[in-house]
């Protein structure tokens, strides 16, 4: 390139860049809602990725996309399940689409990715599924929220301790993959379960994707437990539940397991060996509440499936952000207008169940449902409700003040209460 | 390449990278911020694999640690700044030091596996060292210095220490040292006989390496202002690996072309389609049928064919 021609085109660029901004500046306000959605498209979670997708889709297909007289740009990013591919499409959602504000993500790191991104430039995002406890807890950020069915990791499992206890059961084995999400739904529970009189023989954590869980298996069988807790995620869900029918151990030991471990995503393919599996969730495909009933026969009759917790967050995620955007007035240019509107939206007759409002942490007070595994008549195995408790916060029924003393869950720090 | 055509290449480059927040301002900016960090890393690997002729797969672990260390000394220890960026050059030069004691013995395939194998063990201990390095979680906390905070102050920042690392890297590849590594990477036996001791050369080709892609690390936390294990993981080598070759192995600056190119479709080609990993895998099959020598190699064999003149010493021949 001479220097003429390089004057010419960088003159010609940058007349296009500023004739670029001056129109989108013209266009902001009143044009459309711009949302960023990410969801993992690829990479280890892409599956559920996609469900994710048709979670938000569907309810927007129901309602239309129209907020508070503007149209909605839902522009769907791929986050590769990857925290650093995450960030660098939060970015370009942001700079150069011009979202308004940001939603999704599913794994726990891409959700930690944007949230610091978040942080650091403003813009607003909103979490339907990241469960990592910290977020709304010792490292809040306050235009970073979870919204609609999002729980922390250890918000359903701190019932399904008490359920237990009030089954009779005292003494338990935990065993459950090595990370993060693990860690905090067994702290959860296993924390509220030695508080209350129980005890925890042991604690198994093995890595992501074991093949083979006989080892563990033959070891909780000799501690002889009332019942297990599993937390296993996707495949490791698969294989150990199918070998601890393998081992005989199926309807004589009681297995609790994580809220992702029966998720439809898991044992929507799987057999006889998740049966009776009960476990605490946000909301149970089975279950007998108006919205919901109406939620799971749209989604399989759109999609051939039964809907799982990624769908189901997606699209209560959905409901959340049209209730938002309505209060707000479609003023989505005004992030700190868009911010409390959010953090205010109380959500009624969504599947969740009763109404799902956020604490002053930005986190939802919401119905947690125990759940057991059945065979629906037509063979299909679904979760449904066997308990209730209501409108259960993340701090459970402690003084937020003083739990967020102690630290936040990991492989040491379980928050077991010595005896 | 004449003296005068690499000189008029160069400046036409360094003119482009100076102007680049004017005539691609706000995003656009960042992500040209982010192409020239992953061609320093690019280039850090192209010292080994270009000129000393070994394929490794453990430079996104000595990257993603220095980030890491990075991140760990201000964030959890609130320690400072600048302290943290020197304890994480210094953590990956260390490392890279270990490694290329470890590596520097083997060729060919078994180096590739050796430096996979530690660069997965970086990952592993990343993943599971939960208490420090916050396990998949990873660390995230502002690193980034105020004064940098906006796009074009931190691409100028960038681009400041892109210059002198390449200069630097330059002038490492074109120094005997660096012509004694080509000598490795062509013959290693004749180097021997002639009297070098290649396990040295090797070993200090590898630290040097390293150490550039430490810098790169340090970058890299700066922009993200977050670590996690995907940032050690062999994801990020191979990407690193696949930037210097795609620019042209052996050429240094192709590095810079490398994550340009690639850079570029992971980012406009996503925004096409849902399938842009394939388009990239394509991409390379391509690339790797057709101008194997990369971008820079394919343009100096064109070049080289129209002006007639002895072969470059620098085109690898096989």
């Amino acid at each position: 390139m001479d220097r003429r021609n390089f004057l010419k085109t960088s003159v010609a660029a940058g007349a296009a860049s500023t004739l670029g901004s001056a129109w989108r500046a013209a266009h902001a306000q009143g044009g459309a809602i711009r949302v960023g959605l990410m969801a993992p498209l690829t990479g280890v979670v892409a599956a559920g990725g996609r469900e994710c997708v048709d979670g938000f889709n569907i309810y927007w297909d129901q309602v239309g996309k129209t907020v508070a007289g503007r149209e909605l740009d839902i522009i769907l990013e791929d986050d590769g399940s990857i925290p650093d591919t995450a960030l660098q499409k939060a970015r370009r959602l942001v700079e150069q689409r011009n979202v308004h504000f940001l939603c999704g993500n599913l794994i726990g790191n891409t959700g930690l990715a944007v949230a610091e991104y978040a942080k650091n430039s403003g813009v607003p995002y909103f979490m339907p599924i990241i469960g990592v406890d910290d977020m709304t807890q010792r490292k809040r950020i306050p235009n970073v929220m979870r919204i609609a069915g999002a729980v922390t990791g250890s918000q359903c499992t701190r019932p399904l301790a008490d359920f237990a206890l009030k089954k009779g059961y005292r003494k338990l084995v935990t065993i459950s993959a090595d990370y993060a999400y693990g860690h905090e739904q067994c702290g959860g529970l296993v924390q509220t379960f030695t508080e209350n009189g129980g005890q925890v023989l042991r604690q198994f954590w093995h890595p992501l994707n074991t093949a083979d869980f006989s080892p563990y298996i033959t070891q909780i069988q000799s501690m002889n437990p009332d019942f297990i807790f599993a937390m296993e995620a996707g495949a490791d869900a698969n294989r150990f539940m199918q070998q601890w029918m393998n081992f005989g151990l199926k309807g004589k030991i009681p297995v609790y397991a994580g809220n992702n471990t029966p998720d439809q995503a898991v044992i929507r393919t799987a057999g006889a060996e998740f049966e009776g599996v009960i476990s605490a969730a946000q909301f149970s495909e089975g279950s007998d509440i108006p919205a919901a009933k109406a939620f799971v026969a749209d989604y399989e009759k759109k999609y051939g499936k039964l809907p799982g917790a990624y769908a189901l967050t997606f699209y209560a995620g959905a409901m959340w952000l049209k209730e938002g955007l309505a209060a707000a007035k479609g003023n989505v240019e005004d992030r700190n207008v868009l911010v409390q509107a959010m953090s205010k939206v109380v959500l009624r007759d969504s599947p969740l169940g009763q109404p799902v409002q956020l604490d002053d942490y930005g986190n939802p007070i919401l119905d947690v449902y125990i759940r057991e595994v059945k065979r629906r008549p037509d063979g299909k195995l679904w979760n449904v409700t066997v308990e209730t408790y209501p409108q259960v916060s993340q701090f459970w029924k402690y003084n937020p003040e003083e739990y967020l003393k102690q630290p936040n869950y990991n492989r040491d720090f379980q928050g077991i209460k010595k005896a | 390449m004449s003296k005068t055509a690499t000189g008029a290449v160069l400046v036409a480059t360094a003119v482009v990278l100076a102007f680049v927040p004017w005539w691609a301002p706000g995003y656009r900016t960042t992500l040209a911020t982010e192409m020239l960090i992953f061609a320093l890393l690019a280039m850090s690997i192209d010292i080994l694999e270009g000129y000393a002729g070994r394929t490794t797969l453990c430079h996104g672990a000595l990257f993603g640690v220095s980030a890491y260390v990075l991140l760990y000394h201000v964030v959890e220890l609130s320690g400072s700044l600048w302290g943290g960026v020197v304890l994480g050059v210094i953590v990956s030069t260390v490392l890279a030091a270990i490694f290329a004691m470890l590596a520097v013995r083997t060729t060919g395939v078994y180096f590739l596996l050796l430096t996979l194998a530690l660069g997965m063990i970086v990952w592993g201990v990343c993943l599971r060292w939960s208490t420090v390095t916050g396990g998949e979680n990873g660390i995230r906390g502002r690193v980034r210095p105020e004064m940098l905070s906006d796009p074009s102050s931190f691409y100028y920042f960038v681009l400041i220490i892109f210059v002198v690392l390449a200069a630097l890297m330059w002038r490492f590849v074109n120094s005997p040292f660096g012509r004694t590594l080509q000598g490795i990477r062509e013959s290693e036996s004749r180097m021997r006989t002639l009297g070098y001791n290649v396990h040295l050369h090797l070993f200090i080709g590898f630290v040097v390496s390293g150490f550039f892609a430490g810098v790169a690390g340090v970058l890299y936390g700066f922009f993200n202002n977050f670590v996690s294990p995907a940032s050690v993981g062999l994801n990020q080598s191979v990407t690193g690996l696949l930037m210097t070759l795609v620019g042209g192995a052996g050429t240094l600056l192709g590095g810079l072309i490398g994550a340009i190119v690639i850079i570029s479709l992971q980012v406009f080609v996503s925004e096409y389609t849902e399938r842009w990993s394939m388009v990239l895998g394509l991409m390379f099959i391509v690339i790797i049928i057709f101008a194997p020598e990369g971008a820079i190699g394919k343009l100096r064999q064109l070049f080289a064919a129209r002006v007639p003149r002895p072969a470059s010493p620098s085109i690898r021949t096989k």
